[in-house]
């Protein structure tokens, strides 16, 4: 089942040159559809229950142990439901795509299999094979449908995390020969931690810095500017949504369980880089007149409160109900961020679609023209500033109850700053509301008009989604908990 | 002791093949020597089914000089596999050419040199197989008889004559010193020997295999040949001589010393990765970019045999990297001879035009870089591992970093085959149909093999 999931959208790739150009959309809609109702199937199946469901383990190279190890648990399914859900919501939204449509669906299929692939794998390498294919996948989008600059992007883009890759490799390496007898498979390496002591500090030094700059954190998220702002706006979405994503999911998956001492001992160091990239992340964006890179840069902020608790749950003299919260607040951060900054970035594209420009001075009194659209940007901006009864809020109450209340001077001293990111999120997006939502026209209002069909039917499922996670959170956070319990339980073995 | 001859049946066949097309292409009339490509072909793929059956059997040591072992069987598969693309890659160039016969035949020979090459554990056998790899290389470089085929062959060989002559030099001192050629007594003989002399013998006969490897500092002929040579041959010198190359250097780094030769070899692996990596950032003409990127990939390559009798991963990690680099260069060069054009302009829009090829060349080019699931990823993930269990995690850093710093050069080659061309695509110089056929072939199939290895390395590994 779970195999079916991650190369269904594969196989329909490797069969879509085959299929009539005017079919292509709507196969591509269909497959994600389909596999998003898988999904949803095996999250109904697995229900609340911790553990791992619907594993496969294949012997892949068997000489350095390293096998086709995947499976899915309380982390996995709420990131795998999400991928789902924006490659589908991403299908939705291009049905008007023109320009090399069948190429273009074939590309984020394969994405597709890559992104579900990486949050079901249960193999370092495994993982790791589908961290460097997403890096793959997303340069040719950008550099083929990008816009702007995106030869410079994309190339940046590259370099800079495929650089992490290696990094991050060296660190799995690390494990793999600390590990006795060598192995790469997560479940034996999260049983005994492999490592000790100085080696285990250079490992996730290593781990860190590889998963940080995909994260991406202060000071390595100077790619992400330029990447999400040339993007097409599906492409920035599934960037932003998805696979900022997998370097967060693997500090939970492989950091914090498998180098339990290091982390114990570094986590002040997330809590750190953890509250720079909040204050810093908002600051930057609320300097920003790009619309786009205005959004791109609150992903650092909303990336950093991820850092921040995942830093708290380290101190293990904290208060183990705190720290539970606060790893569960960071995946619920993560899940809520891929919807709606999602969903902001297809905003983006539907104004660059009408006007070609991002830039805030020149629009203005959007909301005349276009009300639909000025709605669904005043939901989702206050979504993304965390206004309660939306995902956002959920997430990042409990990563302050955990952070601040775990009981720590420091996590404490570190958590009540960040809060004042909520404050700055919040006066940038109400200056976005007021520049060009509201207030007079500019000189680019009369191109906006309101959202087509198709836009509509994208961008609906997102707020949905992300209204229905702040009102009835239940769902979602009853499978996280003993998930978040486990983690916690793991990081503070001796 | 064994002299069993059917132990070298792989060899012999190609010997055999080499020898009935010299003969065949005295017979034949010039304009119609194609079945010597037959000919040979054929004793390739004989050979290829021998070595196949041995490498099952159990290892063991023929004629007191001739290893037959997991390094040898990669080596004969790899170089035979190699030199049947080869042979079919230059297959459309030279067909009709008044010397056909004599090209195949000299492919032949120096593939059966380089063979020898990596099955050698005796000093004498190997400088006889490094002549026999090296001298039909230095004709099939200058075979076009143009000006930039002769300054080739003319660098190939004075360079090849020069590190020759001095590798002939390490070898008698090493006899001398440690009592003996073959590596068993050299073991123990070297061990009681002025280190001074065997350092000098060491350094000496490295050089010899570091030309064969294009590896620092003996790597000058390496983009010369790529660009002067005829693109077939170029193929053939950047992939094949290499394999034996590094076969031979890990034997006799293991087979002579309990430790290897750790610290010279990693300075060397080093230097030979960066060098070659930044030499190639600002190439135009894509076979060069191609040499120097062969040389930063042997300072890979080095890395394990660097490793050798440090860590358990060293000699997989040599054997699966050699095996993925040939295909993959094999396949980019295909690509080159099938499209017919060194520019990299020149590669606009390719992907419209020929999209199996742009997507072989594709896969190949993020080969080079590693990325999954191709073959060299296995083998970089393997050498990284050989490189940080050997205690070298300076070696594997600089590694890291010298692989994100070639993606540059790569992705040059990459970005033009999405643009739409400048101009009308003309006829590319020197193609025929026939050629580009069996070139795009070859690159389609390399690709795949590199994909297959990549994803079911497992087997190729067991």
């Amino acid at each position: 089942m779970l195999n079916l999931v991650i190369f269904l959208p594969l196989a329909v790739a490797l069969a879509l040159p085959a299929v009539p150009r005017r079919a292509v959309p709507w196969t591509w809609i269909g497959v994600t559809v389909l596999d998003l109702a898988l999904v949803i199937g095996m999250w109904a199946a697995h229900g609340t229950g911790g553990g791992t469901a619907y594993e496969t383990n294949v012997r892949w190279i068997p000489s350095v142990r390293a096998g086709y190890h995947v499976g899915v648990d309380g982390l996995s399914l709420p990131l795998l439901a999400l991928t789902a859900v924006l490659f589908a919501v991403c299908a939705v939204y291009s049905l008007r795509q023109t320009r090399r449509a069948r190429a273009f669906a074939i590309l984020f299929l394969f994405l597709e299999t890559v992104c579900l692939g990486l949050f079901a794998a249960l193999d370092l390498l495994l993982f790791f094979v589908f961290f460097d294919l997403s890096i793959v996948g997303m340069y040719f989008v950008i550099l083929l449908w990008g816009h702007g600059d995106r030869t410079r992007s994309a190339l940046m883009f590259f370099l800079y995390t495929f650089l992490g890759s290696l990094v991050l490799l060296l660190g799995f390496i690390g494990l793999y020969l600390g590990a006795d007898p060598h192995t790469f498979d997560m479940v034996e390496l999260t049983r005994t931690p492999p490592l000790s002591g100085g080696p285990a500090g250079l490992t996730l030094l290593a781990v860190g810095i590889g998963l940080g700059i995909k994260t991406p954190v202060v000071p390595f998220h100077t790619w992400l500017p330029p990447a999400h702002t040339d993007a097409p706006a599906a492409g920035s979405a599934i960037l932003a949504g998805v696979m900022l994503k997998m370097g967060t999911y693997g500090l939970i998956r492989i950091a914090m369980p498998m180098l339990p001492d290091a982390w114990r001992r570094y986590a002040p160091v997330f809590l750190i880089v953890g509250l720079v990239g909040v204050l810093y992340g908002a600051l930057v964006a609320l300097a920003q007149d790009d619309v786009k890179r205005l959004v791109a840069y609150t992903s650092v902020n909303h990336m950093g409160y991820i850092v921040l608790a995942l830093g708290a749950a380290g101190y293990a003299t904290g208060d183990a109900d705190a720290r539970r919260l606060a790893v569960t607040g960071a995946v619920t951060q993560m899940v809520s961020h891929g919807l709606v900054t999602g969903a902001l970035f297809l905003l983006c594209g539907v104004l660059y679609d009408r006007a070609g420009s991002y830039d805030l001075a020149r629009f203005g009194g959007i909301a005349r023209g276009a009300p639909v659209f000025a709605a669904l940007t005043a939901v989702a901006a206050f979504a993304s500033l965390g206004l309660p009864g939306l995902s956002g809020f959920v997430a990042e109450f409990q990563i302050f109850a955990g952070t601040i209340g775990s009981g720590t001077a420091a996590t404490a001293v570190a958590g009540a700053p960040a809060v004042l990111g909520i404050l700055i999120t919040a006066a940038l997006f109400l200056r976005v509301l007021h520049r060009a939502v509201l207030g007079p026209p500019g000189e680019l209002t009369a191109l906006v008009t309101d959202v087509r069909r198709p836009e509509l039917a994208a961008l609906v499922p997102l707020l949905a989604l992300s209204l229905v996670i702040g009102v009835v959170p239940r769902v979602l956070l009853d499978t996280i908990e003993p998930l978040s319990a486990a983690v916690v339980a793991l990081v503070g073995r001796r | 002791m064994n002299e069993n001859p059917a132990d070298l049946a792989p060899e012999l066949c190609a010997l055999a093949a080499a020898v009935a097309g010299l003969v065949a292409g005295m017979f034949l009339p010039r304009t119609r020597q194609w079945p010597v490509a037959v000919v040979c072909s054929a004793g390739l793929v004989a050979g290829l089914a021998f070595a196949g059956v041995a490498a099952s059997g159990p290892d063991l040591m023929a004629f007191d000089a001739f290893s037959v072992d997991p390094i040898t069987h990669v080596t004969r598969i790899t170089v035979l596999g190699s030199t049947l693309a080869v042979v079919l890659l230059a297959a459309g160039p030279v067909r009709d050419h008044p010397r056909e016969s004599e090209h195949h035949v000299l492919i032949l020979l120096s593939a059966l040199g380089t063979i020898m090459l990596g099955a050698s554990s005796d000093l004498l056998v190997l400088v006889a197989a490094y002549l026999l790899a090296s001298i039909p290389a230095y004709a099939l470089a200058g075979f076009g008889k143009d000006a930039p085929g002769t300054e080739a062959a003319l660098k190939y060989y004075l360079m090849g004559a020069l590190l020759g002559v001095l590798m002939l030099g390490g070898v008698t001192l090493l006899s001398g010193v440690g009592r003996g050629t073959a590596y068993a007594v050299l073991r123990t003989g070297l061990a009681d020997a002025p280190p001074a002399a065997v350092a000098a013998g060491v350094v000496a006969l490295l050089a010899g295999l570091l030309f064969k490897a294009g590896a620092v500092p003996g790597h000058y002929w390496v983009p010369d040949v790529a660009e002067g040579a005829p693109p077939a041959v170029a193929a053939y010198v950047t992939t094949v001589p290499k394999i034996g190359a590094f076969a031979a250097l890990y034997r006799f780094c293991a087979e002579t010393s309990p430790d290897g030769r750790h610290a010279l070899l990693a300075v060397i692996a080093a230097a030979t990765m960066t060098l070659g990596n930044l030499a190639a950032f600002g190439q135009d003409n894509v076979r060069r970019l191609l040499a120097y990127s062969t040389v930063s990939q042997a300072g890979y390559l080095l890395v394990p045999v660097a490793m050798a009798g440090r860590t358990g991963l060293a000699q997989p990690a040599l054997l699966y990297f050699v095996a993925a680099y040939a295909v993959t260069n094999l396949g980019a060069f295909a690509v080159v001879v099938a499209a017919g054009r060194d520019d990299l302009a020149g590669y606009a829009g390719l992907l419209r035009a020929s999209p199996s090829l742009g997507l072989s060349l594709i896969v190949c080019l993020l080969g080079f870089v590693g990325t999954p699931p191709t073959a060299v990823f296995v083998g970089k993930v393997l050498m990284f591992g050989a490189a940080l269990d050997g205690d070298s995690a300076w070696l594997a850093v600089v590694a890291a970093v010298n692989t994100v710093a070639s993606v540059f050069y790569y992705l040059r080659w990459v970005v033009p085959l999405f643009r739409r061309p400048s101009a009308p695509p003309r006829p590319a110089p020197g193609a025929t149909a026939v050629t580009t056929v069996v070139a795009t072939a070859v690159a389609a199939a390399a690709a795949l093999l590199s994909l297959v290895l990549g994803i079911a390395g497992g087997a190729a590994l067991a």
